[in-house]
């Protein structure tokens, strides 16, 4: 089978980009392993909710139309709307689907799909940022009496055996998880290294509202001073929860969790913790006030001070100084350890050596993936702005690369056509006047430009 | 902030540190480092290490002068006190790297220096490395570093300067996280 485009990938991203395409008239073909929405069904735990509210959950030509817009969606509703969406598109997903290699073929690409082979002229990949948890190599000095399990295998504390629980890291996933595990009666013990730190709420407003209104989310990848660490930086600590609560170190800590630093390695069974949680928490909150003053200037500058409640700080985040350096995993105080220590995508199938950096990231300029022309990159953080990061950036994300797609594929057209014009000139040439008029080299031409798949 | 027409100097080639970190990720072989020190038994606990060359950049490189550094127990530990204690040094260390940390940050954030005075403390029960309490470690217990700093900056500013410099600092690394070690016979 040859068509125009394939995107790999059924979830926001993949969807996004079918819109833009269809919009276009681009024949394309979406291909998922599993269902629409395939890793919000499979490898999310049950009480996930979406970090942004509702109101900002948009897909192209999709806002939300529900009676809660203040409310951060449950993962439950998050595939609803998106096999919904699906439907309303016309999206030509084929489903059970798993793509085995991608690699580059003389007319575009070569994909493998179960059994099938296909051909496209381009491809875009939206298999997201979070297929394999990134497990560090401390993992494998754990006692093996110790339970081990990460997000992707989660779904909730009753799966998890009695007695006390270290989770590592503090992301928005690290943070809830603590957060769930040690109402669930189980004693967690988090391990925090860098994290960023966001108040669910400020003056009022979402801390959403005020990333968008300050223009943050709209920072372009391009403009970014640092835009490898604002890739890789952890995703903030921040819960949807029905409330709108902040689920910050000093809200784990008054709900009894113990927070120790980044765990460093595991020696004969103890896990040692680095001593310098005080400064990790330091540097997140002056990081976290830099923010808010940015937000304070913008409002004021606005003219916006006198509709909303006036500036505050937060209170800095409380370091216990006793708190230990040390865990010993194999005295049976603790049974589980979770690794909420980040994910990594897996683009293992995609056979094109050339696109990899030396940390095995694909390389790519805002998702154009130069060096394979008719490759593409979707929903992945600050792909082309901060907002890419989450389900809404996925709409003007999807918008540009489409545009690029379109103009690569318009071009390629073209060359092809003047490619075989050249060598119907220089056959004619060769045969002197039995060679086909000029007339009949245009029909010619426009005849293959016809047949071409668009 | 006091605005000043002078530009903020402390010294520091902010620009060269950003060159060669943009020319270092694109060349990671040279970014490999061997620190060394050599260290020769002179008498009791008295020794004298010295520190002249070390490896990076693609290549061998000398430090403009060799220099010296004698290690002791003080007369309180039944010894002559030749020099400081080897975990003196280790304070040394910490707080000498804060320092240049704190002075680098400072000229990559336009905030002029006047005057920084640092004091360095590690608390240390001796028991531990006398064998008399196994319950005891061997190093120090806490390590506080309390910094004096006359600049061109509000309190934030200068709290965010210490927090980057510990952040970027390879003793403080060292120091408050886990390091395998290797000590063999030649």
């Amino acid at each position: 089978m040859q068509t125009s485009a394939v995107v790999v990938g059924a979830g926001h991203a993949g969807l996004a980009m079918s819109r833009r395409l269809t919009e276009r008239s681009i024949e394309h073909v979406v291909l998922d392993r599993g269902e629409v929405a395939n890793s919000w069904r499979t490898q999310r735990w049950p009480s996930l909710r979406l970090l942004t509210p509702n109101w900002q959950t948009r897909l192209p030509g999709h806002g939300y139309a529900g009676d809660d817009p203040d409310g951060f969606m449950p993962v439950a509703q998050v595939v609803v709307t998106l096999t919904r969406y699906a439907g309303l598109i016309g999206a030509p997903v084929r489903t059970a689907t798993t793509v085995r290699t991608v690699r580059t073929a003389p007319q575009g690409f070569q994909i493998q799909a179960n059994d099938d082979v296909l051909y496209a002229r381009a491809v875009v990949l939206a298999t997201g940022a979070c297929n394999r948890p990134a497990i560090p190599g401390v993992a494998d000095a754990v006692p093996p009496s110790v339970t081990t399990l990460t997000p992707l295998t989660y779904r909730d504390p009753g799966q998890l055996p009695d007695g006390g629980v270290l989770v590592v890291g503090a992301s928005a996933t690290g943070v809830q998880l603590a957060g769930e595990i040690h109402r669930s009666g189980r004693p967690v013990t988090l391990a925090v290294g860098e994290h960023v730190r966001l108040p669910r709420s400020y003056r009022g407003r979402d801390i959403f509202w005020w990333l968008q209104a300050t223009g943050l989310l709209a920072e372009r990848y391009d403009q970014i001073d640092d835009l490898a660490r604002a890739r890789h930086l952890p995703s903030p600590q921040l819960t949807g929860t029905p409330h709108a609560t902040t689920t910050d170190l000093n809200a784990l800590t008054a709900q009894g969790v113990r927070i120790v630093g980044r765990l460093g390695r595991v020696i004969d069974g103890v896990a040692q913790f680095s001593g310098s949680l005080a400064n990790t928490c330091t540097l997140a909150d002056l990081k976290m006030n830099r923010l808010l003053n940015r937000a304070d200037e913008w409002a004021t500058a606005s003219g916006l001070d006198d509709e909303l409640p006036p500036p505050h700080r937060f209170a800095p985040t409380r370091v216990d100084p006793r708190s230990p350096l040390e865990l010993d995993l194999s005295s049976g105080e603790i049974t589980t350890v979770l690794w909420a220590t980040g994910f990594r995508p897996d683009h293992s199938w995609l056979d094109i050596p050339v696109v990899r950096e030396r940390t095995g990231h694909l390389r790519h300029d805002g998702g154009v993936v130069t060096s394979a022309p008719g490759l593409y990159v979707l929903g992945m953080p600050v792909l082309r702005t901060r907002a890419s990061t989450y389900i809404h950036g996925a709409a003007s994300d999807s918008e540009a690369l489409a545009g690029h797609l379109h103009c690569f594929l318009s071009s390629q057209r073209r060359w092809q056509g003047i490619r075989l014009s050249a060598l119907m000139w220089l056959s004619g040439r060769h045969r002197g006047r039995t060679g086909p008029t000029r007339r009949q080299r245009i029909q010619s031409t426009a005849g293959h430009m016809r047949l071409s798949p668009d | 902030m006091t605005i000043t027409d002078r530009p903020v100097d402390n010294g520091v080639n902010v620009q060269a540190l950003l060159g060669a970190r943009e020319a270092l990720s694109a060349a990671p072989e040279a970014a490999q480092f061997t620190w060394r020190a050599s260290c020769t038994w002179r008498n009791g606990t008295h020794s004298r290490s010295t520190v002249a060359g070390f490896t990076g950049l693609g290549a061998e490189q000398q430090h403009r002068t060799t220099y010296e550094f004698d290690v002791d127990h003080p007369e309180c530990f039944a010894s002559e006190d030749n020099g400081a204690t080897p975990v003196e040094y280790v304070l040394v260390g910490l707080v000498g790297g804060l320092t240049a940390g704190v002075a680098a940050v400072a000229q990559h954030r336009g905030i002029q220096l006047r005057s920084v005075t640092a004091t360095i403390e590690g608390e240390m029960n001796v028991l531990g490395i006398l064998g008399a309490d196994p319950s005891v470690r061997n190093g120090f217990e806490a390590v506080t570093v309390r910094f004096t700093i006359d600049a061109d900056g509000s309190r934030e500013d200068l709290e965010a300067l210490i927090a980057q410099s510990q952040k970027r600092s390879a003793v403080f690394d060292i120091v408050t996280n886990p390091t395998r070690v290797l000590v063999e016979l030649a």
